[in-house]
């Protein structure tokens, strides 16, 4: 009772409802400002946008403090921005920037922001359970009050891996929180045609609790995320948390222009129906939503030009940091 | 002065870090009961917090690791079978391997990971006999193959200490080898330094693992009519290219014995770098398992298929006639 109502707290102190709004629609405009620059060029090899799903980054984020850590997804700018890296940074890490988070290394897939507890996207499905839970178990032995929340989505749960992973949270009851945003598609596969079961009975037949919730809305998601996220904290294990959302975009740009047709109009359209952005706003004053949307579009405005004024990294140090320990592997040519 | 196997020099390193560093802890198969001796001991001494059995769930007990490591623990992973790598490899490759450079040098993967009896354990067929230390530095992860009790105490000290993933391959071949050892002098080995076990002036043998043993022994064997240098590189990366190729330039001629499959294995490495640098005397010769094997189970299929010092010492000759 006392750390609900320690959460509870937290995130009143952390603005609320206002600041929940503030993250949906920084990651909404985020990314349709990033989709732009793939348009533009600026960023090469394109993205799969987080459009849609940006209730459950910023539901589940909004439980979370700065010694918790997330792992991420392919399409996961939603998670990198909610767990509160920099906006500018992370935009210069899509348009290859020495000033973006990974220094130009890593890329949408890869953006990694370790000094706010984001342990990378990782764009390997259902590759960062078991990071997730080794982290969580780790900073638990060291002595840190860390929760550990593994973002996936549902084409991840036909993965062994991360079966693995759920086995080894559970048997070792670590502060760990999956959650499944569950769009319905993996990449062009329908849900229905690629699970067989139920996605969290894979969860309780470890004896992780799960739960289900509407990941369009965001205040529903951080409710049930608090109580995953409090379970953890307690020393009561893992959690299973499976949002149902939608995508709205492509799985990934390149679709923009392939036009795969997978997906109708009519689809589309209902999918783009409930609206966390939308849902979210309407619980707000008017004037604090403009006042939120203003600033955001501000940020946004510095955070793209910074991207795009920041110099690229020189190819000389292409493989610097290759390793940890400073070792220097030998050129491709010359000897 | 006191003898000390291989196996134990690799326990005794492993116990060494264990007391040293708190972060060090060891993760694997039946580790508490010391299915393989490399942990014998250590649950008694360092308790079951810090050597901790996982199911037989490769994949995710490697990402655990790795997740435990950019936490800032420094974990030693046994693979009791050299084939658990190929199960693990995705989580060794592509976030342990990779998380350093895509993170633009945020974090680092300080684990160990030790196979314990790799190659050939007679017997025990194609899904336990591989030796796969080619095909892991090739993908850039840092490769040790000690062939000694002394070296293999002092790269695994290094392997743990070392803030990057480090695979320690203890051939199956090497395991029983004993050696006197004042253990006042036991020390770390840093990763890249080569060592010369035997020196000569006619030709240089590359070896690598328990294949050192066997080149010792055909060096002995020729020493009448053959000055033979046997170089062991220790590590398989990095590799001691300065090492190899200060020897190859007294001797102007190479033989490699190393227990990879021929394509694209370690062999075909340094034979191309050494040629690149080194003026021969005679073209460079190789032995190594056939192209892709697979070893076959039956006694004499098995050696079949491993380099063998009938043929090492052929490829020697053959190479020092040749001019």
């Amino acid at each position: 009772m006392t750390v609900s109502t320690r959460g509870e707290q937290t995130y009143e102190s952390r603005g609320g409802g206002l600041a929940l709004y503030r993250t949906v629609r920084l990651i909404r405009r985020f990314e349709e400002r990033a989709v732009e620059l793939v348009r533009s060029g600026d960023i090469v090899g394109g993205i799969h946008p987080y459009l849609g799903q940006e209730g459950v980054a910023a539901g589940v984020c909004a439980n979370l403090g700065p010694d918790d850590i997330v792992t991420g997804t392919h399409r996961g700018h939603g998670h990198v921005l909610a767990k509160g890296a920099d906006p500018a940074r992370m935009m210069a890490e899509l348009c290859g920037r020495a000033t973006g988070l990974n220094r130009g290394r890593g890329g949408s897939m890869h953006a990694a922001d370790f000094g706010v507890g984001v342990f990378g996207a990782n764009a390997i499905v259902g590759a960062a359970g078991s990071i997730a839970t080794g982290a969580a178990w780790a900073r638990r032995r060291l002595g840190v009050d860390t929760v550990a929340v593994n973002f996936f989505g549902d084409g991840a749960v036909n993965e062994g891996m991360l079966l693995e992973a759920f086995n080894l949270a559970a048997l070792w009851r670590v502060p760990v929180v999956f959650v499944c945003e569950n769009n319905g598609w993996a990449t062009t596969m329908r849900v229905s045609d690629a699970v067989a079961g139920s996605i969290t009975a894979r969860a309780e037949a470890f004896g992780i609790p799960s739960a289900t919730v509407d990941g369009q809305d965001p205040e529903a998601v951080r409710a049930a995320a608090r109580v995953a996220v409090d379970r953890a904290r307690a020393g009561d294990g893992p959690s299973f948390l499976e949002c149902h959302t939608e995508r709205f975009d492509a799985h990934h740009t390149f679709e923009h222009r392939a036009r795969l047709g997978y997906r109708s109009a009519e689809e589309l359209e209902r999918a783009r129906s409930r609206d966390p952005v939308d849902i979210q706003g309407a619980r707000l004053a008017r004037l604090d939503r403009e006042r939120i949307e203003h600033e955001v579009e501000t940020l946004l405005a510095d955070a793209v030009a910074f991207a795009l004024e920041s110099p690229y990294p020189d190819p000389v140090g292409a493989l610097d940091d290759l390793y940890a320990s400073g070792l220097r592997p030998r050129q491709g040519s010359g000897v | 002065m006191p003898r000390l196997s291989y196996l134990k020099a690799l326990n005794r390193a492993l116990a060494d870090e264990l007391a040293a560093d708190e972060r060090v802890f060891v993760l694997g198969e039946d580790v508490r009961v010391a299915a393989s001796n490399l942990t014998a001991g250590l649950v008694r001494r360092f308790g079951p917090d810090r050597v901790i059995d996982t199911p037989l769930s490769e994949q995710g007990f490697t990402g655990f690791a790795t997740g435990a490591a950019l936490a800032g623990m420094r974990p030693v992973l046994e693979f009791q079978i050299p084939a658990l790598l190929f199960l693990s490899f995705e989580q060794i490759v592509n976030h342990a391997h990779k998380f350093s450079l895509m993170t633009g040098g945020q974090c680092r993967v300080p684990v160990t990971y030790v196979l314990t009896g790799a190659g050939s354990r007679t017997g025990w067929a194609g899904q336990h006999s591989d030796n796969p230390y080619s095909l892991v530095a090739h993908v850039g992860i840092k490769t040790a193959v000690p062939a000694t009790p002394a070296d293999a105490y002092g790269l695994l000290v290094s392997a743990i200490r070392d803030d990057d993933p480090v695979v320690v391959f203890a051939p199956a071949g090497a395991l029983g080898v004993r050696e006197d050892v004042d253990f006042a002098t036991l020390a770390p080995i840093p990763l890249g330094s080569g060592r010369v076990h035997r020196a000569g002036t006619d030709i240089t043998v590359v070896a690598i693992g328990h294949l050192v043993h066997d080149a010792l022994a055909v060096a002995d064997e020729l020493a009448d009519e053959a000055s033979v240098e046997v170089f062991d590189p220790r590590t398989v990366y990095p590799f001691d290219w300065d090492g190899l190729t200060a020897s190859v330039r007294k001797t102007g001629r190479l033989v490699v014995v190393d227990d990879s499959n021929r394509f694209a294995g370690l062999g075909a490495e340094i034979v191309a770098t050494v040629a690149e640098q080194v003026p021969l005397a005679a073209p460079p010769a190789r032995v190594s398992r056939p192209d892709g094997a697979v070893l076959p189970f039956s006694l004499e299929l098995d050696r079949a298929v491993q380099p063998t010092r009938e043929q090492l010492a052929a490829a020697i000759n053959q190479t020092l006639k040749k001019d």
